[in-house]
């Protein structure tokens, strides 16, 4: 499999990531060359093999629904980038 | 003070040789006038780590305290300590400072009473095998500053071999303990997976990543990972089961160990160099008792390709939410919200972080899903089954770390696939989920060569065990680089 730039800016788009428009041909190539490595895969007898999702086939554990975190408002107001009156200021991005 | 073991540092601050104020200090001024040729550590925490160490002194002098107690550590900079930046080696997280501490923080510092030297440099969110992705520069290598220390986990290692700090924890989701522990001469191990709790630590690739620790000898490791073990109901992941005593058994005789010997490990790619001291150490170990047989694990050529599936797939997830509103850096002048979102991301990530985040995205992506994530989560159980059935065979897998020495700085960073392929032995044992370790065995051109141990799950204390009756029997892990004795 090898991906053309437009399909990297594509991808990019997907993932929410500006690209540095002098990088893209350069990613071009590797991601294509990563693919290459992967595409290994397809080799693979795995015919009546089921999915690893989990090292140790774990199933989510579960707790008691009962509050156990105290309040830690003002430690987290404390490092955010801006607060005012007790609440956390961000940028307008709504044009 | 800093050529001196775990165990002897804990002899000499019980019998007030010297306090651990002396003990910290000494090493502070190490960092301070041999880190600038190094680049370990990204902060140094000084003043924390001197009133840690009085507070340590305190405890020792009323006859409290535990192994650990007063002797400094450093930490990965991927594990969120309270009022000091953590910064996972990213411009994304160069102001984060964390408003709580990893449970591994709690347990080697409040609770062991190790005081904190600094924040260790590391790989960009643990993304590279060589420490060149970090957003603070390489760290070198101090066996050859001119080379890698290996990666992730290359501020650990390479502290730790220059003797800025006695010991540091490390992590490692595709061999980022075990490679670079190898390339600098050192002990290092990761745990079975579920161990040690992930809570605090960045995460990176949640189903392969897991915290260990670099040490100078089996024994030091052994030490600190029993202390940073334990179930942990802050972690889902985390086993609920109980710390298995790693150090009392360590002087136990190997003598009838079943050693595996994995044929594929063996094949073309490793260098001779390296293969003679793996052949060496057999060597060692048979007259230590132990018997040696050949298991085969046909699969393992594939771990490289499940990996760098599965591992970027989990990365592309896990790192969504630094988008510059959540968490992390935020671009400035942006017009609205999906540009904040994307430059933030764009400015914050560096090359190897975007890279992984765009094969993640593409392997999940509608219409691939199956063709690369399903498929390799099925080869993931074929790899985990290869290991399985070694198992009922040896007690133990010995192999190489890494298929050669280190390399110079620069020589792979062009090449993604190139420096992908150098973690060939170590990703198998992150996809099963088993223990893993790398002991020095040996040099080539003056450079450390490592070689590995994998264990079953939860064989923590077999595999220390062997690796301790190996540095009674060796002298490997004691060299020191000439320029950092």
């Amino acid at each position: 499999m090898s991906l053309s730039p437009d399909q990297i800016r594509q991808v990019a788009k997907l993932a929410r990531l500006e690209l540095n428009p002098s990088l893209t041909e350069a990613y071009a190539g590797q991601l294509s060359n990563i693919l290459a490595l992967v595409d290994q895969l397809s080799a693979a007898k795995t015919e009546g093999v089921g999915p690893m999702a989990h090292p140790l086939e774990m199933t989510q554990r579960l707790r008691p629904d009962a509050v156990s975190q105290p309040d830690q408002r003002e430690a987290f107001q404390a490092i955010a980038p801006a607060v005012q009156d007790g609440l956390y200021l961000v940028p307008k991005v709504i044009e | 003070m800093h050529t001196l073991s775990i165990k002897q540092l804990a002899e000499a601050l019980r019998a007030r040789t010297f306090s651990s104020r002396e003990l910290t200090q000494h090493y502070l001024k190490r960092i301070e006038t041999l880190d600038p040729q190094l680049n370990s550590f990204i902060t140094v925490t000084a003043d924390q780590a001197l009133a840690a160490a009085d507070a340590a002194d305190a405890r020792l002098a009323r006859g409290e305290g535990g192994p650990l107690t007063g002797i400094p550590l450093g930490q990965k900079d991927i594990f969120c300590t309270t009022g000091v930046r953590t910064s996972c080696a990213s411009r994304m997280l160069d102001k984060f400072v964390s408003p709580y501490d990893a449970t591994i923080v709690k347990k080697l510092q409040a609770e062991a009473g190790m005081p904190m030297l600094g924040k260790l440099n590391m790989d960009e969110f643990a993304m590279g095998s060589s420490n060149e992705t970090s957003w603070y520069g390489p760290v070198k290598n101090p066996w050859d500053v001119s080379r890698v220390p290996g990666g992730s986990s290359g501020g650990s290692v390479a502290a730790v071999a220059a003797g800025l700090a006695p010991v540091a924890t490390a992590t490692d989701t595709g061999g980022s303990i075990r490679q670079p522990a190898a390339l600098t001469n050192l002990t290092g191990i990761k745990p079975t997976y579920g161990r040690v709790s992930r809570y605090g630590m960045i995460a990176f690739a949640s189903s392969l990543d897991q915290a260990g620790v670099v040490a100078r000898s089996a024994e030091d490791a052994a030490q600190v990972l029993q202390a940073m073990s334990g179930f942990d109901p802050l972690d889902s992941t985390s086993m609920d089961r109980p710390v298995d005593d790693l150090v009392a058994p360590l002087g136990q005789s190997i003598q009838g160990l079943r050693v595996g010997l994995p044929r594929e490990y063996f094949a073309d790619g490793l260098d001779a160099g390296v293969r003679a001291c793996i052949d060496a150490a057999i060597a060692e170990l048979k007259k230590l008792g132990a018997t040696f047989t050949e298991v085969s694990l046909p699969n393992s050529p594939l771990s490289v390709p499940t990996y760098y599936v599965v591992a970027p797939a989990e990365a592309s997830s896990n790192l969504a939410r630094f988008d510059g509103v959540r968490y992390g850096h935020r671009a400035e002048g942006v017009k609205n919200l999906e540009e904040l979102y994307e430059r933030s991301r764009g400015e914050g990530f560096g090359a190897e972080v975007q890279r992984r985040i765009m094969i993640g995205t593409y392997v999940l992506s509608h219409g691939y899903y199956d063709a690369y994530y399903l498929q390799a989560q099925k080869v993931r159980r074929l790899i985990y089954d290869d290991f399985r059935r070694a198992f009922e065979q040896v007690d133990v897998i010995l192999g190489p770390t890494a298929t050669d020495v280190a390399f110079k700085l620069g020589s792979k960073t062009d090449d993604p696939v190139a420096m992908y392929l150098n973690d060939i032995y170590t990703i198998a044992a992150n996809l099963a989920g088993i223990p893993a370790m790398s002991l020095p065995c040996g040099f080539k051109d003056g450079l450390p060569v490592g070689m590995q141990l994998m264990g079953n799950f939860f064989g923590e204390a077999k595999l220390l065990n062997v690796a301790h009756q190996y540095q009674l029997a060796t002298d490997w892990h004691t060299r020191r680089p000439a320029a950092f004795v």
